[in-house]
This record gives structure tokens, sequence and C-alpha cells, in this order.
């Protein structure tokens, strides 16, 4: 995958390399938030309301003196720890049950379809949120319900991409040299239908992060983890008298989702073999 | 849904009566505002321009001069004037207006201007005429006489007398009212002497007698609409019939509560106001614009957060105050439940007590309202002590009460793991567990954070499912009414909320309440109270941190408001409104 003619293809596109810098800057911030930002982000380091650019506080301190820059690298943890997690997840169970529908065709493929409806009739948010709400907040509940609200799309993505392979040649072939359904299905299939698959679960990152945000900042986030959507939902009472509590995690959120979205973008240029070729 | 109400901060839990068996989660959270900026009406501009000039008149007519024409408007603004409508907020919409039936602080803010009780009380909580004209007790304590006052009338113009007296505390409220059910149930004898005399006959003396009439304590109803009725279920509960100066006009669920002017009530020219009329604005941001654009006069109780208060305070036309809640008093505090080790250790809670700063809580997590307390009872309620055991913020008492417990830290600092559940009543209760959590990090006691909503905290309190949770409870004027509930041992009751759901027990804690709670003598009974006190301050069967107060905006032309200890739920049959 990672070949030159997919890196070429991928530089190409400027908005996709930016949004590849912004992102290695946000993974950075995460994995080293201790050593910038040492000790805990719910320490009260400072005195409450101080404004950006204040001695202690680069980007200024909240209603109980925590350090709202520590919070937004702390944040960027559980931010992409939640986006990355619950993307697998949902990855486990679409593919899966996609890659059995699409397979098998006929009633499996029915009862799955009818299935994966049943959950695109109820609103992602609504479900996510009453999914937290009666397990209780925790890091475990909301990538759960995350990655249960978030499958279906891939479901229905895999079993398209698995419906037109099965007829394909190589396919029959594989049939017809007796290998297992599983080797079939995990050898020869699911590695050519890769591409449309990584670049809808790049974009549901970002949107894993969106939902997360929306349930800490109505306070369904889990209340021992530092999150961008809690200091949002936190500072929102305040915003009149302190804009920089909520405007700089909002920040972070808009520039994680945005970088995850270009990024996507150049996946999809890049891994899109028809779009390759006419360029090239 | 629990997370969908935090949304709208001040919860519509805040104001709940906090003695009720049960948790009432009804509360309309409909939106729909109601548009209709009613502001001051034309016909009491015309009537305050006809005072002015006839104040200007007399004042010219006696003292001629420029003086007269400076003396008349202060004399206009401090004379009553008749007329105006005074706007307030209702927050959350409460289900019924019969306030026998329902005892929610909004019900009772709206439903204290519909009903009276026989007394009210002033700052200092001493019993004040309200639907009793005089009363006096005999010297053994054991019998309560009230004279009423002649030429009552309910709302529907039959006459009140003693007998609805008789009726409401003996029948009406023993059925429908738990806390009015636990007063009156001492009663030996209630009987109508005459009319307009009711004597109340105790079993034995009990002093707290005279603080159990306030409205909501025991609101007076008609006897001629309710007797041999299903009280639940009476059609007329949804038109309430009282005897106070305001009845209700109209109800637009979502939107607002009408109260006009009683024209028969028994004061004559009472009241000034020509109505109340209260908006439901479920919205908390709409709330502060209502106050700020003038469109409310007046706000109350949890209308406004703790951290609108500075910004509100700097506004030019209303006036903050935080006097009018004596007789409510809440006082918050961390509640522990003693059947979880270790802590039932009374050191590690003395622990806890020394690792809080309190006054950080007052300052920077309600923003200033409130007092820093020193003991389970409330500065502003009888019988309180300061001369008790208090714990001022001190890290190192607390680590070594920790080491003398044998509480080593490990290898992280940690010395022991408690679970803190904090009340899910708003953003300010939230930050207040945040608070906590570092608070107690700092001593090597690890806190996990769990989060619930109203009914299921409800639910895990009073279950006692719970290590430590936040809690606030009033205080009734009265330490039989409003404290010692929640240290008797006679009050462990699974599965009811705001008893003694840590589970302490101390004998001589029972014993002293107990005695107090009969003393007529009140020198034995402040020994008593203050011995009480010592020993709680001591043994920390809960860690108190605060004193509540609550935050009442008035516009400066509403005058004579919030005057008693019930302030805001009070008749107001004397509030006026000025130019």
């Amino acid at each position: 995958m990672m070949n030159s003619d997919f890196w070429r293809a991928f530089v190409r596109n400027k908005g996709a390399v930016l949004g590849l810098v912004i992102l290695i800057a946000i993974v950075v911030l995460a994995v080293f938030a201790s050593v910038f930002f040492p000790g805990d982000p719910w320490e009260m380091a400072t005195a409450p309301f101080q404004p950006p650019l204040s001695e202690d506080a680069l980007l200024g301190s909240d209603m109980l003196g925590r350090d709202i820059a520590s919070g937004i690298a702390h944040g960027a943890r559980v931010s992409l720890l939640i986006g990355l997690t619950s993307t697998a997840a949902a990855l486990a169970i679409g593919v899966t049950l996609g890659a059995l529908a699409g397979f098998h065709g006929g009633k499996v493929d029915d009862a799955i379809m009818r299935f994966t409806e049943l959950f695109q009739t109820i609103p992602n948010f609504v479900l996510a949120v009453v999914l937290v709400a009666i397990f209780t907040p925790s890091l475990t509940t909301i990538v759960a319900a995350i990655a249960i609200v978030s499958w279906p799309p891939l479901a229905r993505l895999s079993r398209a991409e698995f419906l037109s392979l099965r007829s394909r040649e190589f396919v029959q072939a594989a049939i017809t040299t007796g290998q297992s359904n599983g080797t079939i299905i995990l050898r020869q299939i699911l590695p050519n239908s890769l591409s449309p698959i990584i670049v809808s679960a790049s974009l549901m990152v970002a949107t894993a992060i969106l939902l997360e945000s929306s349930l800490s900042f109505l306070g369904l986030g889990d209340p021992n983890a530092m999150s961008w959507g809690y200091m949002i939902g936190a500072a929102r009472t305040v915003i009149r008298q302190a804009w920089w509590m909520s405007v700089f995690p909002g920040l972070a959120i808009v520039l994680t989702v945005l970088a995850l979205n270009l990024v996507g973008e150049g996946l999809n240029d890049a891994l899109n073999p028809k779009l390759a070729r006419s360029r090239g | 849904m629990g997370g969908l109400a935090n949304r709208h901060p001040p919860n519509k839990k805040h104001r709940h009566d906090r003695v009720a068996d049960t948790i009432d989660t009804t509360g309309d959270e409909d939106t729909r505002m109601t548009r209709r900026l009613s502001g001051i009406p034309a016909s009491f501009r015309r009537s305050l321009h006809r005072a002015a000039a006839a104040g200007l008149l007399a004042a010219s007519l006696a003292i001629p001069g420029t003086a007269a024409l400076v003396a008349a408007p202060a004399m206009a603004q401090e004379t009553p004037v008749r007329g105006g409508v005074l706007n307030s907020i209702v927050q959350p919409e409460p289900p019924t207006l019969m306030l026998g039936l329902n005892q929610q602080g909004p019900t009772q803010t709206v439903a204290g201007k519909i009903y009276q009780g026989l007394l009210t009380y002033d700052r200092k909580l001493n019993p004040m005429p309200s639907l009793a004209e005089s009363w006096t007790v005999s010297p053994d304590g054991l019998t309560y006489t009230f004279k009423l006052y002649q030429n009552v009338k309910w709302h529907d113009g039959k006459p009140f007398s003693a007998n609805d007296v008789v009726f409401s505390t003996s029948k009406f409220l023993m059925e429908v009212h738990p806390r009015a059910r636990a007063v009156f149930s001492r009663c030996e004898s209630i009987k109508a002497l005459d009319d307009h005399t009711v004597e109340f006959k105790l079993k034995e003396p009990f002093p707290a007698f005279i603080q159990a009439f306030e409205v909501s304590s025991a609101p007076i109803v008609p006897a001629h609409i309710y007797e041999g009725s299903d009280f639940r279920a009476n059609p007329a509960n949804n038109t309430p019939i009282g005897t106070g100066p305001f009845k209700l006009k109209e109800w637009v669920k979502g939107s607002y509560i009408q109260l006009v002017r009683n024209e028969d009530y028994y004061k004559k020219d009472l009241p000034y106001l020509d109505g109340i009329t209260f908006r439901v604005i479920p919205d908390a941001a709409s709330r502060s614009l209502a106050l700020e654009s003038g469109q409310v006069q007046q706000t109350q109780y949890s209308d406004l957060e703790p951290f609108e208060v500075p910004r509100m305070k700097t506004l030019p036309n209303v006036t903050l105050t935080t006097e009018g809640y004596e007789f409510v008093a809440p006082m918050a505090w961390l509640e522990i439940n003693h059947r979880v080790k270790p802590l039932d250790d009374k050191r590690f809670r003395k622990a806890i007590a020394y690792a809080i700063d309190r006054k950080f809580i007052r300052d920077k997590i309600w923003f200033g309202l409130g007092r820093v307390p020193t003991g389970p009872i409330n500065s502003v309620v009888k019988f309180y002590d300061p001369k008790v055991t208090t714990y001022e913020p001190s890290p190192d008492k607390a680590k070594a009460l920790l080491d003398e417990m044998g509480l080593k830290p490990d290898a992280k600092g940690v010395r022991a793991t408690v679970k803190l559940m904090p009340m899910p009543y708003g953003e300010t209760w939230t930050r207040l567990g945040e608070y906590l959590k570092q608070a107690l990090g700092k001593v090597g006691v690890a806190v996990v954070l769990e989060s619930t909503d109203a009914a299921g905290w409800a639910q895990r309190v009073a279950n006692w499912d719970y290590e430590i949770t936040t809690n606030f409870l009033y205080q009734y004027g009265d330490p039989a009414l409003g404290v010692a509930r929640t240290y008797i041992s006679s009050n462990i009751r699974k599965g009811v909320l705001f008893t003694n759901t840590m589970g302490y027990s101390n004998p001589k804690v029972d014993e002293l309440f107990d005695q107090a709670s009969r003393e007529n003598d009140p020198a034995k009974r402040q020994e008593q109270y203050s011995e009480v006190q010592r020993i709680l301050s001591d043994d920390l069967p809960v860690v108190w941190l605060l004193e509540m107060e609550f935050p009442t905006f008035l516009d400066k032309r509403v005058k004579n408001a919030n005057t008693t200890a019930i302030g805001v739920n009070d008749t107001y049959e004397s509030v006026w409104l000025a130019k």
C-alpha cells in the first residue's frame, strides 16, 4: 500500500498534507502531554479566571484555576484514544457483518441488512446519549456507545464491496480451487476492498471525536478524564466572563476534525486507482 | 435521561422540598415563552402621576417654596402606591399550585401568595401574624391557642373559620404532608373553641411547635371544598382556593402563571399590587436575560446560578440580597456512608475535613454566596453555637490522621480510594465534586467520581448505595424540625431520602436531641443543643461544607418585598411598585 505511487498521489493534495501535519502535531501533543504539562490536568495550578498569556497559564485558567493548555494537551489523549478505539471497534463489527452479508448473500444478507437498518433508523446521537446514560459514563461505555452507533455505514460499505467482488474471476477461481469461505473472505476479497473502508474509517475517527465531545459537553463524559468537550461544557456557563475557557478547546476540536477530514480526502485520492491514473 | 436535563444548569431538582419522602420528577420543560412584556400597565402609570401630583399639591400647600419640589419625589417614593403588576420567574414549572399536596420550591413561591399559614416569621425566626392575629402558649408548653383574623374569606367567597384550621391540621395535612404529619401527630387534640379561636393540645412539650405554622409547613386549606373528598384527586386542586392576597387567574402551562389581586382581602387596602405574573423560563441564559432586560423584576432561589451572580450584581436596575432564606437555611455537606470502611472511622472523616478548604469552595465555586459553617446547625437557625471543634484547612493534619490509622501511601502516593458521587443538581455541584477530588487527592485519598442523573442519585442515596456524596438539607428554623432528622438513629430508614442515610448512630446524640425537643426552658434547650453540636462536630458524621445562600434579585422599583425569613415565599400583601 505505502508505495511511492501512493505518496505521490497523496502529496499532490495540498490540503491532505496540511491535515497530516496538523494531525501529527496533535498526536505529538497527546503522546508527550505529560512531558509538556507534567502533573494532573485537574490540578488547580493557578488563580481561577486568569486570562490567556498570564504568567502561569499560557492559554489562561478555568473557573477552578486549572490550566487550559494542560487540559487541551491531556484532552487530546482522551479524544484521540476514544476516536481510534471506537473506530476500531466499529470497524470490527461493521466489516464483519458487511463481509458476511455481502459474501453469502440471500437470507443471511437479508437478515444482516434488516438488522443494520434497525440501527440506521435511530438517530446516532440520541442512541449514544441513551446508551451512555444507562450504562453510566466511563471511557469504556463511551467507546462502546460510539462504536455501536457508528458501525452501520461501514457494514453497508463493506457489503457493497463484497457483493461486487464476489462475482469476479479471481474469487471464482479461488472457489474452484477449493479454498474455504474464511480464507476467501480474509485473503482474497478483504484486501481488495480495503481502500474505501480505510477512507471512511479515517472520517469516522473525526465523527467519533465530535460525538465524544458532544457527550462530554452534555455532562455525559467520563468524570475522571479531562476532555475537550468537557472543558467547553463546563466553561459555557461563564462564556460571557471568560471566553478563553471555551474557545481554545473548541479550536482544538475544530483543528483535529478538520485535519482528519483533510487526511481522509487525501487517502481517498491516493487510494482511488481511477483518480490516480487519470492524473498520472 | 438525566444527561439531557443537565443542559439547563439550574436543574429542575434544585428547589424541591427536601423533606418529601419521594422525589417528584415532574416539571414541564416546554420552552414556549410568552412574549407579553407587561412591564408597568398604563393604569398604574396614570395613578402614579395622580399620586405624584397630589403629593406635590399637598406639599406645596403646606410648605410653599422650592423645598416642596425637592421633597415631593422622595415622598412619592416611600408612600406605598396601589397598582402595577410584578413579574417574576417560576423555575421549574410546578406540577400543581395546591400547596398542601406539593411543597416543591417553585410551588411554594407561587402558592405562598394564594394560601396562608397561621404564622409567618421575621428574619430572626420569631413568629409574626399571618392568618392568626395573636396566640398564647400555656406555661407548661402543652397548649397553643391561636386567635384568627375576623372577616377572612376564601377566594370563592365562603367565610374562613377556625373549623378550616382544625380540618387542615388534623385531617388534610396529616394525610398528605409528611413534614406536617410529623409535627401535628404530636397533638393530643386540635379544637375550635369558637369561630375564630383554635386550640392545639400537645401530648408532651415540643417548643419547636411554634415554628411549624409557616405557609408551606402548614398551609390552611378550605374545609368546605376538601372535607370528605379524596384530597389528592379533588378537581379543585387545579383551581386553588386560598385566603391569600392574590388569586389564580390564569395558568398557561409552559408559559406563565398569572395571579391577580384578591379584592376581598381582609386587610384594608391590601395588597398594593394588581397582580403578580410568574413566567416559566426553562433556559438559564434566558432567565438572566429576562432580569437584565427588565422583563422580570424578581428572581429567587436557583433561578440564576451562582456564576451569574457576580455579573448580575453590577446591573444598575437591580439589587441583590441573600436574606429571606433564614427559614429554609440550607446546609450543604459531604455525606459519608458509615457502612463503608474506612469511612466509618472518625479519624478518616476528620482527615477529609482538614483536606478541604471551605473558603475556597464558598469563594470560587459558589462565587462568594454562603457562609463557611462551623457545625451541624446553620448560623441563622435558633440554638446555633459556634463554640465547637472546627477544621481549618491543613493537609498536614489530614496526613497525620491517616498515618495514625495505618493508611500509608503506596508507590503512587495513594493511601485509600473512595468513590464520590456528586449531587447531579447542576454545574456548581459538578465543580464541587471536581474540587473535592483534587483536594482529597493531595492528602493521598484517591477519589473516583461517579456520575448519575437526579433520579438515580436519589435512589442510590436513599438505599445507602454510595460511599460519599454531596447533599444539602433545609433546616426549617429549629433544630428539632430540620437538623435532628439527619443525625438521630431512629431516622435511619432505608429507601427514604433526607433521613439519616449515613447510618450514624450515637446514643448520646439521640438522647440530647430528644430531650431538647421536649425542653420548655430555652436556656436548658440551648445547653442541650450546644452539647449536641460539640459532640457532632467531633464525631463528624458528615463534613459540613457550606451554609448556602440563594441570591434574590429585585428591581429597584419593587418595594417592601422579601422582609421575612420566608422571603420570596411570603404573601407579598404589602409589596408595591415605585416609579
